[in-house]
């Protein structure tokens, strides 16, 4: 073992008895804006990932979801080392990889591999398929002679022809490519697999097969997921938890059932709201909330809460302190002042959450009846 | 020189539906096999490529013509001789300086020149010479080019600012410019690096001039196609798996760049080899007695109004090199990638 990556006794069990295979602790992901002709100066930063805290427990999914540039695909890069985290700690299977060099990272790799959004974009279009699933395979120290045999193996398992390895990506469909993709991650037998967004390329119909075939592999592989995705009813139908995000920071994670009965969080309902209800009359007749205004630059966030801008709940307090994450019942976490379809009790028994951002106030929630807007 | 229009220079996957047919009846035919088929049905392209596949095999059998049809050498100066022709006694070059014309016979096929030099033998000869110096010196560019293109454009940061702003010199100086100046200076006291030494008047002095000097226009392309790429997923891909910046840069990136480098490589050609005839021309190429084009030309064109075949053989041989090498490229470009528009400028 490499001294990059220090192993302590062991991971710590989580509350559900299971280990946890990834600790995320106030990770942020900072992008620098330079400026400067000779010497290049930084003049701002993109705040695209702002101290999120949050830890997966072998085996489950926990969705991510949120709006387009609310920073959850820079999150799933970071949590794969692929960009290094501006600050915060990175621990996977117990070990810290915060800090880990290419070297460092090597046992670790084989364990944490990713599917990608575009499969027209993820595979080389100059490979073979037996070429693209032969690379990893090597990179974990297969046998040679074992190669072949292996790769035709990945392809029975992700529903491919064992005759295709010699065929090139632009012969398949996008569904086709994207069970190359999973095939390539697989092949380096990973405990944890980011997928980025795996359907959001492909046809309704097709998306469902790729959803069984991921919950297949599952069951079937032990494996643990982080479902990156911007579509929440695809989210529900694969997460055990889900983590909503909103501009760089986690604004509601619960688990998957109760995030849907009982949004805690104005955005979350709001983006539950903006979920299309494919009959007509239904869709008319619910009542939407509708949030206004576009999402503010991460270059320079709004002071408090990053939703207060748009919130319709938004009071002082909202845009002068940071919220904290609080705990509700059932692990139930969410990050507002101003909290939906919680009771009186349910606030008396909330704890403050570790995972709450460092800069966060020290403040309770405020019991608002649902439906009455606070502060007017 | 060249620039690359399209937005996206990868390989088109995008069949005409005759081969989409054929696709389907052999599957796993690669890129190249697409591009192949695609290039055995532009029948133009191909008339010239054959051309251009003769002018080389002439070239080459050069020292097979000159000893066993002409018997000469194309050194061998005949100033004073006579040599008889249809039955007639001629003097190779007349008293006045003019070279006796083309005969047509074994002989003296196009003539001599005022050195009394078998004009046939120098030309092909001369052929050998600039296609030798056009082919290195493109090799040569197309080493160098990948190379500082990959590292450019894949590692970024200072070290794409130095390779950058190299380029921007070269590319700010006139490539005549710079290769006579390099020529003049190196054929006259030769160099001498580390262990390798070159003597004034090597073939190696031109070849390696024209390299350097259009290593920046096929560098920046290569450079923004780099930037290109290494966004793209399969990129991350590779790093996720824990594949180091060479191999992915050779193993994965490469490979993506054969297409634009097969492009690139017959319009390098036809450029190098004007710039050889051209700097050969000015004297700071090719050294005579060496025949090259450019030299034949720059020795004729006194005796233009004369003697024109001394400069109209070798004049022709560039124009048809040239022409075949830019509409084979033209081909394999429509092959490979029909939606990048890829122009040689100056």
């Amino acid at each position: 073992m490499s001294a990059d990556v220090t192993t302590p006794a062991a991971a710590e069990p989580t509350a559900r008895g299971r280990k946890a295979l990834l600790e995320v602790e106030h990770v942020t992901q900072w992008f620098p804006v330079k400026s400067g002709i000779v010497i290049d100066r930084t003049v701002a930063n993109v705040h695209a990932v702002d101290d999120v805290s949050f830890t997966l427990t072998e085996g489950e999914t926990l969705g991510l979801v949120g709006e387009s540039g609310c920073g959850k695909t820079t999150l799933s890069r970071t949590v794969l080392k692929l960009l290094n985290p501006t600050t915060g700690t990175l621990r996977f299977d117990g070990r810290d990889i915060t800090k880990a060099n290419r070297r460092g990272m090597r046992p670790v790799r084989r364990e944490m591999q990713m599917v990608f959004q575009d499969p027209f974009a993820s595979l080389n279009p100059r490979k073979r398929v037996g070429q693209i699933l032969q690379t990893p395979l090597k990179q974990r120290g297969v046998a040679k002679d074992q190669l072949q045999k292996d790769a035709a193996d990945l392809l029975d398992r992700v529903g491919l022809r064992r005759e295709h390895v010699n065929r090139f990506p632009h012969e398949f469909s996008g569904g086709q490519r994207q069970r190359i993709g999973i095939a390539r991650a697989l092949a380096m037998q990973p405990k944890l697999i980011v997928l980025d967004e795996p359907v959001s390329a492909l046809d309704v119909s097709i998306q469902a097969q790729i959803i069984n075939l991921l919950e297949e592999l599952q069951d079937g592989l032990g494996l643990t997921y982080l479902f990156v995705a911007h579509d929440l009813s695809v989210v529900r139908h694969v997460s055990d938890r889900i983590a909503v995000m909103y501009l760089g920071k986690i604004m509601e994670l619960s688990p998957a059932e109760e995030l849907y009965d009982k949004p805690i969080h104005p955005y979350t309902q709001a983006l539950l709201s903006a979920i299309p209800v494919p009959d007509p009359r239904e869709n008319r007749a619910r009542e939407r909330i509708v949030v206004s205004g576009e999402p503010p630059n991460p270059i320079n966030p709004p002071p408090g809460c990053v939703f207060n801008t748009r919130c319709p709940r938004a009071t002082d307090v909202c845009r002068t302190v940071i919220p904290p994450l609080t705990e509700y019942a059932n692990g139930h976490q969410a990050a507002c002042h101003h909290p939906l379809n919680v009771t009186a009790e349910e606030i008396a028994t909330s704890i403050r959450s570790d995972a709450s951002p460092k800069l966060a106030g020290d403040v309770v929630p405020d019991l608002v009846p649902a439906g009455v807007t606070a502060g007017s | 020189m060249a620039s690359i229009d399209s937005a996206e220079t990868g390989f088109s996957t995008d069949l005409p539906p005759e081969i989409a047919a054929e696709e389907r009846r052999a599957p796993g035919s690669g890129p190249w096999r697409i591009a192949l088929r695609r290039l055995r049905r532009n029948k133009v392209a191909l008339v010239f490529g054959v051309v251009f596949v003769l002018l080389v095999a002439l070239s080459l059998s050069a020292p097979l013509y000159a000893k066993h049809i002409a018997h000469t050498t194309p050194y061998k100066n005949r100033i004073a001789d006579t040599i008889t022709v249809h039955g007639q006694q001629k003097n190779i070059v007349d008293f006045d300086g003019t070279p006796i014309g083309p005969t047509w016979t074994k002989q003296y096929f196009l003539g001599a020149d005022r050195n009394g030099r078998d004009v046939m033998v120098r030309l092909l000869y001369g052929g050998r010479t600039s296609l030798l110096i056009g082919f290195g010196a493109s090799l040569i560019t197309l080493v160098l080019a990948t190379f500082f293109g990959l590292m450019a454009g894949f590692f970024g940061g200072w070290i794409d600012a130095i390779i950058s702003r190299c380029f921007d010199v070269m590319w700010a100086f006139p490539v005549i410019l710079l290769g006579v100046a390099l020529g003049v200076s190196l054929n006259l006291g030769g160099i001498t690096v580390g262990p390798l030494s070159l003597k004034g008047g090597s073939l190696w002095i031109p070849t390696i001039i024209i390299g350097i000097s259009y290593v920046v226009y096929l560098g920046r392309p290569i450079r923004g196609q780099v930037l290109q790429l290494r966004e793209k997923e399969f990129i991350e891909a590779a790093r996720a798996q824990g594949l180091g910046p060479w191999r992915i840069m050779f193993s994965e990136l490469l490979p993506n760049l054969a297409s634009t480098l097969l492009v690139f490589f017959p319009l390098i050609v036809a450029n190098a080899v004007l710039l050889e005839a051209a700097l050969s021309f000015l004297g700071a190429g090719v050294q005579p007695p060496e025949p090259s084009w450019g030299v034949m030309i720059s020795e004729g064109v006194d005796l233009l109004t004369t003697a024109p075949w001394l400069t109209i053989a070798p004049g022709l041989m560039l124009v048809l090199t040239v022409l075949s090498l830019n509409i084979f490229g033209e081909g394999v470009r429509d092959a490979l990638d029909p939606r990048a528009k890829i122009r040689m400028e100056h």
